[in-house]
């Protein structure tokens, strides 16, 4: 099975009556998609696209045995939405809202850690395009139709980027195990780190895609963790080349404002751990077929 | 959002950090008359501008009589105090803080910022205050002690009197210390606020702990529930076309190249910008439009990005997952018609209902150039860029 997510994965959108939510919960469960239930308070009884609507996550999972959500909540109120999602059992949560004040996302965490490692929910995002195991199952906002099933695992903060990356792949013919937005927040529910981990023991990758971009520690993590403990090989692209410093670049995370997290410098960094950058976005894909073939894979 | 160093002392103050007598100004004689008010025989004049390094660019000045405050502000009101944190064009004095000043016996640096790496807040302090935090790590990162907070419990008393004993205060002085870093934390975390600086904060001769300068910066997506400190906001401190940006929903960045670019994403955005230097271009701007951009939303866009006079072409690059391409192509349309624009301008789109955004836009009639892809797109609106330039004789300005 892929990671985070599979044919079976059983998933309730949080805020589905939304208009967003409502488009892209048509588009998930045409792609495939398992979606089994829809979260919004006081609007239990209702429908939206075809799937039953309870007022809140507990009363979804214990009558749809949903183990995925998706949430789409406003920013004042999505804190609390993903809190809920830990507390009803939920294995893993896509957060795509953008705008969530960066404390509220501390107090997520730390709520988090009221479980166990082995019961704790997987948090991606938020303010991320989801995650997609081509053929099998989309949780977010991605058009689903530019992602072949294969080999590449791809792991990036930016969701259109991202997009790019597997429409060059499938341009040249090679597929996607899974891809999993990690988001452009300064805090966010895992990191390149933990996405690495994961691809690392997925049979289904053979080959990993690392999407960073300026501003913060996550990328020169990434190397560390990727000079110790990963063994497939691993293609990066690092955007905001042309980004000048102390400005924040769109996402709230984007911005140069120590040592080490210029586009420049992270490239050095991966390089120095052995990954093999694309010099510019128009070239992951093509990088990414060039370390394949080298590989004879 | 920033805010000004008057209005950070005044938030510490009001959660327990000591701060000195102080008031503000808004003309050289009302700096002149708030002087007397505060009493004593020397003075500080500060300029209030949004940027660090204002004592070495002359900003901060100190004065010892009416004649020399005078003096001092009018050198400053109205002009452009340019530092080593602001553009090369500077940013605008138009309010003037008066201090008393303080006999100094130390200086320490302290501040409160949100850590990447543990996630957490963590509090940043250095015996050698006065310095700029990033000289500090350069030259003595020694003298730096750092502390994260764990959020469950917030700042404990243990911990900040550890950072107190850390920097050799006093043992008399260390419950106002605790104090002093116990007033920051809480005035960090109800404010939402993303970073607190006090660069320096001093021990007087007479032994009070004293914020003798205070930066702060709030987190924008939660401004939201704090109105008081949305007021604080000073558009003349801002890029004018970036305010503007703000309000309209869109996140804008000036450059100073000459190719537009209207972008979803902010990594797309980024990417896009890189590709066009790659491509031998130069960008305009960083601009991203954000998810489930409406057509009225990519019109103000252009709108914003053609109001820049250096812009020579455009570039829109909408990869669709959140946006539809059918929308962007609408409001290209729209754009283009309601503006008169005699600007190359090269569309991409990619994703989310493509085949009925390229529709939108051959039906159009209009002289839009097409690209399949980010590297086709950059290298079009180079070529036309250039093109247009040679034409009308224009010459390339190298950065």
């Amino acid at each position: 099975m892929s990671i985070l997510l599979d044919r079976d994965s059983r998933v309730v959108v949080q805020g589905i009556t939304g208009r967003m939510a409502r488009f892209h919960t048509r588009e998930m469960i045409e792609y495939g998609t398992q979606v089994v239930a829809g979260v919004v308070p006081g609007k239990s009884g209702e429908e939206a696209e075809g799937v039953p609507v309870f007022d809140t996550m507990k009363e979804a999972v214990e009558r749809t045995d949903a183990q995925a959500s998706l949430v789409f909540v406003p920013p004042p109120f999505a804190a609390d939405a993903i809190m809920e999602a830990a507390d009803a059992g939920i294995r893993y949560c896509v957060c795509i809202t953008d705008g969530i004040p960066a404390q509220d996302m501390i107090r997520v965490k730390r709520y988090m850690r009221r479980y166990a490692k082995e019961r704790r929910m997987v948090l991606t995002g938020p303010n991320c395009a989801g995650t997609i195991s081509p053929g099998k199952a989309m949780l977010g906002i991605m058009p689903g139709h530019i992602y072949e099933p294969g080999p590449v695992g791809i792991v990036g903060r930016s969701g259109t980027l991202g997009y790019e990356a597997a429409a060059q792949l499938k341009e040249l013919g090679i597929g996607v195990s899974t891809s999993v937005g990690i988001g452009g927040d300064p805090i966010n529910g895992s990191s390149f780190r933990d996405m690495l981990e994961r691809f690392e023991q997925d049979e289904e990758t053979e080959i990993i895609a690392l999407i960073g971009e300026i501003g913060g520690p996550q990328e020169a993590e990434a190397a560390d963790y990727i000079r110790e403990h990963v063994s497939k090989p691993v293609v990066a692209y690092v955007a905001g080349l042309t980004a000048p410093k102390g400005r924040t670049m769109g996402h709230a995370g984007a911005i140069i404002s120590a040592f080490g997290e210029s586009a420049s410098e992270k490239v050095e960094i991966l390089s120095a751990a052995g990954v093999t950058v694309a010099e510019h976005p128009s070239s992951i894909g093509s990088t990414i077929a060039e370390v394949m073939r080298r590989r004879g894979t | 959002m920033d805010i000004h160093e008057y209005q950070a002392k005044e938030i510490l103050s009001n959660f327990g950090v000591e701060v000195p007598a102080g008031a503000l100004a808004y003309s050289p004689e009302q700096a002149a008359y708030r002087a007397r008010e505060l009493g004593g025989t020397k003075w500080i004049v500060k300029a209030q501008v949004h940027a660090g390094g204002r004592g070495k660019a002359g900003g901060v000045k100190l004065c010892e009589s009416d004649h020399e405050i005078q003096e001092a502000c009018e050198g400053l009101f109205g002009r452009k105090l340019v530092t080593h944190q602001t553009s090369a064009e500077g940013k605008g004095v138009y309010r003037i803080y008066v201090e008393a000043a303080v006999p100094i016996e130390r200086e320490i640096y302290l501040g409160f910022v949100l850590d990447r790496s543990s996630q957490r807040v963590m509090i940043v302090a250095s015996a050698e205050g006065g310095m700029e935090i990033e000289d500090i790590s350069r030259d003595r990162p020694e003298s730096i002690v750092r502390s994260i907070v764990e959020p469950a419990v917030g700042l404990r008393d243990f911990q900040a009197r550890e950072i107190a004993f850390a920097l050799g205060i006093d043992p008399a002085q260390t419950s106002q210390m605790v104090s002093t870093l116990q007033g920051c934390y809480r005035a960090f975390t109800d404010l939402d606020a993303t970073m607190v600086e006090i660069n320096p904060l001093v021990i007087t001769g007479d032994n009070r702990i004293l914020a003798l300068d205070a930066k702060m910066a709030f987190d924008d997506n939660a401004l939201f529930r704090h109105p008081q400190i949305s007021e604080l906001r000073d558009k003349s401190q801002e890029d004018p076309r970036e305010s503007r940006a703000a309000d309209r929903g869109l996140s804008y960045v000036g450059l100073e190249g000459n190719i537009g670019c209207i972008v979803n994403g902010a990594g797309l955005a980024m990417a896009t910008m890189d590709t066009i230097k790659l491509a031998g271009g130069e960008p305009a701007n960083f601009l991203d439009i954000g998810g489930g951009a409406t057509p009225e939303r990519v019109a103000k866009a252009f709108r914003l990005v053609l109001s820049d006079a250096n812009v020579e072409a455009v570039l829109v690059n909408i990869f669709a997952g959140i946006n539809r391409c059918d929308w962007v192509a609408e409001g290209v349309v729209a754009a283009l018609k309601a503006e008169e624009v005699d600007l190359p301008v090269v569309v991409r789109l990619a994703g989310t209902n493509v085949e009925e955004g390229q529709k939108i836009l051959a039906r159009s009639g209009l002289p839009v150039i097409r690209a399949n892809t980010l590297m086709e797109a950059a290298e079009r609106a180079v070529e036309a860029w250039s093109n247009d330039s040679e034409r009308s004789s224009r010459t390339r300005s190298p950065r």
